[in-house]
């Protein structure tokens, strides 16, 4: 019994000095000079553009990595080809790789100068880094593999039985993956959607070497909260900082409340 | 009552025997055409994507051989940076390894109001944006600290930042072994004659190992290249509190591609190592099922 | 008396699960723990395993008061219905694991291992994963495991629960055996019958967390306590408002037997060497009826036949409650 509320009080401790009174203060502190801080920054129309770019942004790369997730993981769970089990590793990477040597790895490639592929890209009209497609390649990345976590193990777990029951039952591919499968691991997308969503409004490192900053051009939410902070901004940079927070909570909880919590 | 077990008479026919897992051959696969064509398509992303531009640091820090390498990761201001960079990521790994797996059996196995909040604080740093916990951090542990800590700008900052990110890391991996694993089991072993600590350490932690050694795995990758939630935290002090990736985005800032790429080149070893370490323990957790 | 249990209760939350329990399991025995799902018993079975404390009562363990022992010190085998197998370690390190806590010498661990495996006939997979073999192989694994630490008694909860029926009935024979060859007290949960009466010495029938009889399976099958027993331990049909097994009752063509009870054949079923009859009495009784189908085809019975009922004598009997 003793040992018990010892622990309680151990871990209720350690989160509540790691996480939840820190997580707090950003949430007074933004409303510390009452709403003025909240609305100055969110009418300016730098910040409006920053968000406007996050949000397009975010979403491209959250569309991406969800049909490329579920897709894989179709690959990854119900077919056998040679250097599977490579692949599945690789995949796990972007969880691995910092943030700033994405940011790094795609310059290298994709760089307008002497990237690989950049200067040739450049010649067809398409510019990558410093500049949205870069940008969505970035997040995109260090995204990758949440949608693929949260889906597999589902995927592998129902089986097959239900698929091959709606084969016998005349349906075609299509229309198994449409109305047997996707709606058995619906719950797993919608969590690999929302972590991903998660991420993607929130990379920073990765964004920012890619992004150039270049004001009201490709600067992010993100990238905004730092030029706030550095500029001595603390109320902007906090009102900005407790947006992005807020809807990664919302996320968060919202996804944690919906999702059924049956084990098998 | 006898214990000298006389010789089986007859074996029950419950010979049944599993066959050990062999490898397949090399190139069997079920793709259909279409299923064939989208696995390229994906494929093509992935490479276009991830592996082309991670090849790319590779080679860009190969391109002026071993020498250059190493003089650009042993500059004393990036070796400082490097080894503040492996200890702290060691450090925190290590407090993960205990804490996390604390945390998750306290998840699991005990029941109290107010734990669904616990389960939301745990996923918050892996949602936060990173810059934002740095923010976050700064609130409570900067200047003018309310708890009297001031971290900022200390080479303790970095060991917080990475502390805060790699939170959910080793919670998450233990949390649903955890859950899977039978109380009987533990019964099991109480009937058997052992205490509750040998039944701790003999019977529940070997399970857990695998999933403590993948969380481990994969919080030390998520400090080594940590960036955005220490970048206004530390200060980036040189020699004092500045990191692996922070020295990188210095050299591609002032355009040293190839320095960057020799530190990025490091810290993707040990990215490529930790992948290895970690498909290895998810199999043997499938393995065990 | 191997083990005594003495006036036991036990409630989780509103839920009776023991109400009085009173049993004195003998040494050296097989005995069945036998009823319906949720009676009680796997929780009997946990309480004198001390895996679960009772409300009040005691549990005595070859003499000794063992009520307030933890699990780990009444030396109990216990056998789990699903295994509860340690995966992480490989079979002969599972048998070994009671010893190896006991700090036995090496040299005697190995020698026991190697006895017990080869007693369950897992020698071979002695350094398997306990992943690698099938249910029937992993619950021996689990009986040798439980029998390695030389238990003053076997406890197994529904040990074959979880086993398809073939493997199932290979166990319960092959588990008789082996109880006659190491002679431990042995306490087995079953909710199968058939099942407690192949294989126990004694069965102790439990129901809505009480002892309904204790007896050998022919003293349940033959002289029933109650309604309950009779009708758990195989199949009972009213005749006149009284139980009888449907082999038990004799029926005739003509009035001839004295009180014999008359009704109409409403269906004639043919399984293999039975034929079941269903009577319609004209108290509105419908009777069920077995008998061979040499002596059904020797009366000449028919659909719609009028035939008079009457038990056999020394038939086993309970008089239903009003």
């Amino acid at each position: 019994m003793v040992s018990r509320w010892f622990l309680r009080a151990l871990v209720a401790g350690y989160l509540l000095m790691l996480v939840a009174w820190p997580v707090s203060l950003v949430a007074t502190n933004a409303f510390t000079n009452g709403l003025d801080a909240m609305v100055m920054v969110f009418t300016d129309p730098g910040v409006v553009h920053a968000l406007q770019l996050t949000v397009l942004v975010a979403g491209i790369a959250v569309v991406i990595n969800t049909v490329f997730g579920v897709a894989m993981s179709m690959f990854l769970v119900r077919y056998e080809f040679p250097g599977k089990r490579l692949l599945s590793a690789l995949l796990d990477l972007p969880l691995a790789v910092s943030p700033v040597v994405v940011g790094l790895a795609l310059v290298l490639v994709y760089g307008g100068r002497d990237g690989w592929f950049g200067p040739f890209l450049e010649s067809l009209g398409i510019r990558v880094i410093f500049s949205t497609p870069g940008l969505v390649m970035a997040t995109a990345f260090v995204a990758l593999p949440l949608v693929i976590r949260e889906v597999v193990p589902v995927l592998t777990e129902i089986g097959t039985d239900q698929e091959q029951a709606a084969k016998s039952l005349g349906a075609s591919s299509a229309q198994t993956f449409w109305r047997i499968t996707l709606p058995a691991i619906k719950w797993a997308v919608i969590y690999g959607v929302v972590l991903s969503t998660a991420r993607s409004l929130g990379e920073f490192g990765a964004v920012k070497v890619v992004s150039g900053n270049v004001l009201g051009e490709t600067r992010t939410a993100t990238l905004a909260v730092e030029e706030l902070y550095l500029n001595f901004d603390q109320a902007g940079a906090n009102a900005i900082a407790f947006g992005l927070a807020m809807v990664s909570v919302l996320c968060i909880v919202v996804v944690g409340a919906l999702r059924p919590r049956h084990r098998i | 009552m006898t214990w000298a077990p006389t010789r089986p008479e007859t074996p029950p026919a419950d010979l049944e025997q599993r066959p050990l897992p062999r490898g397949r051959p090399l190139l069997q696969t079920n793709l259909t055409t279409a299923s064939g064509i989208g696995l390229g398509v994906a494929m093509i992303w992935f490479s276009m994507l991830v592996l082309i531009p991670l090849c790319a640091v590779l080679i860009t820090a190969s391109e002026g051989g071993w020498g250059a390498f190493w003089s650009t990761v042993t500059h004393p201001q990036t070796f400082a940076a490097i080894r503040l960079t492996l200890l702290s990521a060691a450090a925190v790994t290590l407090v993960n390894v205990v804490m996390g797996t604390l945390i998750a059996w306290v998840l699991v196995r005990d029941r109290f109001w107010g734990k669904g909040a616990l389960e939301v604080l745990i996923d918050l740093p892996f949602a936060l944006p990173t810059l934002v916990a740095g923010l976050v951090l700064l609130s409570l542990y900067g200047k003018d600290s309310p708890v009297g800590l001031e971290l900022a700008y200390t080479p303790a900052s970095v060991f917080l930042a990475f502390l805060f990110v790699t939170l959910p890391f080793v919670v998450r991996m233990v949390q649903p072994v955890l859950e899977e694993l039978e109380v009987e089991v533990e019964e099991a072993a109480a009937s058997l004659g052992a205490s509750r600590a040998t039944t701790f350490r003999r019977v529940i932690l070997p399970a857990l190992v695998p999933a403590i050694t993948a969380g481990a795995a994969l919080s030390f990758a998520r400090g080594v290249g940590e960036y955005g939630s220490l970048v206004l935290l530390s200060g980036n002090l040189p020699y004092r509190s500045e990191v692996a990736s922070v020295r990188i985005l210095g050299s591609i800032e002032n355009d040293n591609l190839a320095g960057a790429a020799s530190v990025a080149a490091l810290l993707l070893v040990i990215s490529l190592a930790v992948i290895v370490v970690l498909d290895a323990m998810q199999r043997r957790v499938a393995d065990r099922g | 008396m191997s083990i005594d249990v003495r006036g036991v209760n036990k409630r989780f939350g509103g839920f009776v699960a023991l109400d009085d329990v009173n049993v004195s399991i003998p040494t050296g025995q097989l005995t069945a723990l036998l009823g319906p799902s949720g009676g009680g018993k796997s929780t009997l079975l946990r309480i004198i395993a001390g895996l679960e404390s009772a409300d009040s009562g005691s549990i005595e363990i070859e003499g000794t008061d063992a009520t307030q022992l933890p699990p780990q010190r009444r030396n109990v085998g216990f056998v789990f219905q699903h295994y509860a197998v340690f995966k992480h370690l490989t079979v002969a390190r599972n048998v070994s694991f009671g010893m190896e806590i006991r700090k036995r010498p090496r040299a005697e661990i190995t020698q026991r291992v190697d006895e017990l495996l080869s007693l369950v006939h897992l020698s071979q997979f002695a350094d398997r994963l306990p992943s690698q073999l099938s249910g029937g192989q992993r619950q021996r694994m689990a009986l040798a495991r439980a029998l390695a630490v030389q238990p003053t008694v076997l406890l197994l909860d529904e040990p074959f629960g979880a086993l398809d029926a073939k493997v199932r009935k290979e166990l319960r024979e092959w588990l008789r055996r082996l109880h006659d060859e190491v002679q431990v007290t042995t306490v087995f949960v079953t909710h199968d019958q058939e099942e407690a009466m192949e294989v126990a010495d004694e069965i102790v029938v439990i129901n809505h967390g009480r002892v309904e009889q204790v007896g050998s399976p022919d003293d349940l099958y033959d002289r029933p306590a109650n309604e309950f027993v009779m009708s758990f331990l195989g199949e009972a049909t009213t005749l006149g408002g009284t139980l009888f097994r449907p082999h038990d009752i004799e029926v005739a063509t003509s009035p001839l037997a004295v009180g014999g009870i008359e009704g109409t054949i409403s269906r004639i079923q043919r399984v293999g060497f039975w034929v079941r009859l269903t009577v319609l009495t004209d108290d509105g009784e419908a009777v069920a009826v077995e008998m061979t189908r040499s002596h059904a085809r020797e009366l000449g019975l028919a659909h719609g036949q009028t035939v008079w009922l009457s038990p056999v004598p020394r038939a086993a009997r309970v008089s239903i409650a009003v």
